[in-house]
């Protein structure tokens, strides 16, 4: 999903080559892409990388979460649908990672990176999935939020990325109207299940609001991002977008929000909401959130146990070509 | 309880489909590697598709208005009609993707047969299986070949998992009553007759992946009576656990 966790400072502007640099610019200012063998700046290069690579991992962190319920989905349907889910976001992992392969980052390394704890993803995955209730949360607000992130991205002056995002935010809208319809079904059942429902809105609400990453002012990467067309809307702007158009469609259910200060604003048009706890989200960034250790210990357990499946694919290949190899000498 | 035979034999059908891709959707978020965790899922996507299809047909047949929730969601483990095999363990891979041939190498030519089965309906679920099927063949087969022949480790876990499962095929091809009506109606297919292409292709893939089919030992068998082994239990406690904690919710 999600482009929240990108909240380091950017790569200095290298002295690189004044003139294809203007060049460069000059090819972003016209709204033309960039591709894979065209000449960028370093820093440019190295921000994508990060940036993709981050969104890769989230898709895969993201799997766990929900993939948790599939076992216990309560119908046949859900089963089905919420298992398809977490399968799309594998394959948007895979063409992110494809993607970020194309600046010269493997796959592999990329992996290291974020085992290692170097890389990050996006934090809203350290949070646990409690009830059923949570993967109508889930559809409905991460991917919702993701969404808000990803359509503009969808223009990146990076080809392979934008490319990428239009397969994946087609997906990504259809995971959040089947989020929303889950929270639906619940708020229009059994007490219990409204009870359900409500009670993930509650927790899940300010790590959604949080996924848009700092306040403006304490972002520390606009600039540099805006100009080199990666990022086009602030992440205040991108909240706001996010928070008016999901406000009404939780009181269209009859669901509350977790915030007392929210009101729609007559002047602006916009729904007012309350104050963000930055210290949490720095928490949970930090690797103190609720679930942090444990999701990186099964992608951990899951690089680990999968190794020698790896390796015996590797050699069989190799024997393989080997034998070919062998065969093809004997025919001459 | 009475039932009829077509009945049963469609709820035979849906148990083995849906256990087997309850298996698969464990895999999801910790395969070997991602690639994986899109073919097992796709895998988990095409069993729960058929279990559906065949829980809607028992259903209807069985006219008293269950629909496939109602199946799938509030029978008790001694009414479930699964062969043994699909309800082991995912174990390691070796053992996901042995287990997945031993059945999937079954399951073709199954359909392949009841696509020309008298009843339509039947025929029909199993035109669409049949081509799933014969995927999973494919797929499980590349990678039993891989494992077996593959390095020192891979080959020792393919050996043990196939050592393990292999007892578990025999009740593939047993019928009994409730299936020699309909077999003898031209109704159900006769899973003996499907025996020696299912020996064809595994053996074929053994060979291959340098693996020894091991000799047929006593054979684990029980489960379309009903009788499972203790691994049912806890699945159906996480698949059911909603529904029953929840009576009567819709989802
Ligand atoms: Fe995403
Ligand atoms: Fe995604
Ligand atoms: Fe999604």
């Amino acid at each position: 999903m999600y482009t929240q966790a990108l909240n380091v400072k950017d790569e200095p502007a290298a002295a690189g080559d004044p003139v294809l640099e203007a060049r460069f610019q000059a090819h972003v200012d016209a709204e033309l892409k960039i591709e894979p063998n065209d000449w960028m700046p370093e820093g440019y290069r190295k921000t994508l990388t990060r940036q993709i690579s981050q969104h890769a991992h989230s898709e895969i962190v993201g799997m766990l979460p929900e993939g948790n319920w599939i076992t216990r989905a309560p119908t046949l349907r859900r089963k089905a649908a919420l298992l398809a889910k977490v399968q799309d976001e594998g394959g948007h992992g895979l063409y992110l990672y494809s993607a970020a392969e194309t600046l010269g980052t493997s796959r592999e390394q990329m992996f290291e990176q974020l085992l290692s704890g170097k890389a990050k993803y996006s934090s809203i995955f350290n949070y646990p999935t409690l009830t059923w209730a949570d993967i109508g949360a889930i559809g409905w607000l991460v991917d919702g939020a993701a969404i808000m992130n990803q359509i503009p991205l969808c223009r990146c002056s990076y080809g392979p990325y934008a490319r990428a995002m239009i397969r994946i935010c087609k997906e990504e809208s259809f995971h959040q109207r089947q989020g929303y319809e889950i929270m639906m079904t619940l708020a229009r059942g059994t007490p219990e299940q409204k009870a359900m429902a409500q009670d993930a809105l509650n927790r899940w609400w300010w790590p959604s609001v949080m996924m848009f990453g700092p306040s403006d002012s304490d972002s520390q990467h606009s600039d540099q991002t805006m100009r080199w067309k990666i990022k086009r809307f602030s992440n205040d702007d991108l909240r706001q977008k996010f928070i008016d158009a999901t406000v009404p469609q939780g009181h269209f259910i009859g669901l509350e929000f977790p915030d007392k200060d929210l009101k729609f604003n007559e002047e602006t048009k916009h729904w007012d909401f309350g104050e963000i706890d930055w210290t949490e989200f720095k928490r949970v960034i930090a690797g103190d959130g609720p679930c942090n250790k444990q999701r990186m210990k099964q992608r951990r357990a899951a690089h680990d146990n999968g190794r020698w499946v790896r390796e015996a694919a590797l050699a069989y290949a190799e024997k393989r070509r080997n034998r070919e190899a062998a065969a093809k000498i004997a025919a001459e | 309880m009475h039932e009829t035979p077509l009945f049963s034999y469609a709820l035979r059908l849906a148990d083995n489909a849906l256990i087997l891709g309850h298996r698969m959707s464990e895999w999801i978020g910790h395969s070997p590697v991602l690639e994986e965790d899109l073919a097992l899922g796709n895998m988990g996507l095409d069993l729960i598709g058929q279990a559906r299809a065949f829980y809607a047909y028992a259903g209807e047949i069985e006219g008293k208005g269950r629909d496939e929730d109602k199946l799938a969601y509030l029978r008790d483990a001694k009414d479930w009609r699964n062969v043994l095999l699909v309800e082991q363990p995912n174990g390691d891979f070796a053992a996901t993707m042995i287990r997945q041939l031993l059945f999937a190498a079954y399951a073709h030519p199954l359909y392949a047969a009841l696509t020309k089965s008298k009843d339509a309906s039947l025929a029909a679920i199993a035109a669409k299986a049949e081509k799933e099927m014969a995927y999973h063949v494919r797929h499980s087969g590349e990678w039993v070949i891989r494992l077996g022949d593959g390095t020192e480790e891979s080959h020792e876990r393919a050996q043990a998992a196939l050592d393990e499962l292999y007892a578990y095929s025999t009740e593939l091809f047993e019928s009994d009553d409730v299936e020699r009506a309909l077999i003898d109606a031209g109704i159900a297919a006769d899973p003996a007759a499907l025996r020696p292409e299912w020996e064809r292709t595994v053996n074929h893939i053994f060979s291959e992946a340098t693996l020894k089919t091991p000799p047929q030992s006593f054979a684990q068998t029980g489960g379309r009576t009903g009788r499972h082994s203790e691994h049912l239990g806890y699945i159906l406690a996480d698949m059911q656990f909603l529904q029953r904690t929840y009576p009567g919710a819709a989802w």
